[in-house]
């Protein structure tokens, strides 16, 4: 365990160095910064008239639609790598089952392109 | 010694950071918090040796499934006076399955107790340390062969998902024209150039003779 611990160090390192700047970027202008707020100073800017509404507004579903298929094809790289890893070991088989597997999204991916599922309109 | 305080470390700020989740009054916080939580269960994989699967947490759950939540938060549009009214409506339904869940977690505590249970699995998850097989590799060894039933099916359940979010979701506009590139490049001076005759004197220029892609 003392072992996985040295290994990760230098990461726990590189977190503990970009905690430490954030913190101190954000707290610092609470100590440094000249702050005389006023209603106008503190309204939101929106290039010379007044605001129209809230920022939040709602999103187009499409995006969603995009960020699935993202999901989906990212966790189909997800399955290479331990089959890249162990690759000398599964043989023919662990070669064939993968290749079924990318069969079957390739199915999905095909499906989604003729449906026209890529294309923004 | 380290890796105690690590443990110590993460576990106190993935509860800290889950709780959060639910606390905050801000949806979009809440996702924040969530991925601290991830963040942190990531960090307690990596003490149990499945690197692997803390690599894979950082990637597809802070990566991808996140920024899925955020859009859901976007999407819903949160009215908080709407929420506070729905709050109270269905504050007994709400009740009623907490109760639920909390008698069958006391059942259960007060079944096995609070004693951690020793290891499950006669044999251990993780190879040893001193067998040079890294945690991904052993994954591999025994995922696309002995394993390989629950691979497909998770490629099938991959399938059905992308299937439904195109189902659920895709919408095409009518009339939006969209670039071909084939019709584009098929485009020649016998599609795309007509010679008309104007009368002279009239400003009048006749209809173009029917394309097809005129007619599109």
């Amino acid at each position: 365990m003392m072992d996985l611990t040295s290994q990760y160090l230098p990461i726990a390192i590189f977190i503990g160095v970009a905690l430490f700047i954030g913190g101190a970027l954000m707290v610092a202008p609470f100590l440094v910064a000249v702050r005389n707020p006023d209603p106008e100073k503190v309204s939101a800017y929106e290039c010379g008239f007044n605001a129209f509404d809230d920022a939040r507004m709602k999103f187009d579903v499409r995006f969603y639609l995009v960020s699935i298929l993202f999901i989906i094809f990212d966790l189909e790289i997800a399955f290479l790598f331990p089959w890249a890893a162990a690759f000398r070991e599964i043989g023919v088989f662990g070669f064939w089952s993968m290749m079924v597997f990318l069969g079957v999204l390739t199915i999905g991916f095909i499906y989604e392109w003729k449906k026209g599922a890529l294309e923004w309109d | 010694m380290a890796s105690a305080l690590f443990f110590y470390l993460f576990s106190v700020l993935a509860v800290a950071s889950g709780a959060s989740v639910i606390l905050t009054k801000n949806p979009v916080h809440a996702v924040l918090f969530l991925i601290l939580a991830f963040f942190n269960a990531a960090g307690l994989f990596v003490l149990l040796n499945a690197e692997f699967l803390a690599m894979l947490l950082v990637i597809v759950y802070v990566g991808a499934v996140s920024v899925l939540f955020l859009f859901v938060v976007m999407m819903l549009d949160v009215d908080f006076a709407e929420l506070k009214a729905g709050f109270i409506k269905n504050a007994k339904i709400g009740a009623l399955i907490g109760g639920l869940v909390l008698v069958e977690l006391l059942a259960l505590v007060g079944y096995k107790g609070l004693a951690v249970s020793p290891v499950m699995s006669p044999s251990s998850p993780v190879p040893a340390a001193d067998s040079g097989i890294t945690n991904t590799r052993a994954l591999g060894e025994i995922l696309y062969t002995k394993y390989v039933y629950y691979f497909e099916g998770a490629g099938l359940i991959l399938l059905v998902a992308m299937i439904g979010a195109i189902v659920l979701t895709l919408k095409h506009r009518k009339g939006v024209k969209r670039q071909s590139i084939s019709a584009q490049v098929a485009r020649g001076p016998a599609t795309g150039l007509e010679v008309v005759k104007v009368p002279s004197g009239g400003s009048v220029i006749p209809p173009p003779a029917k394309h097809p892609e005129a007619a599109e």
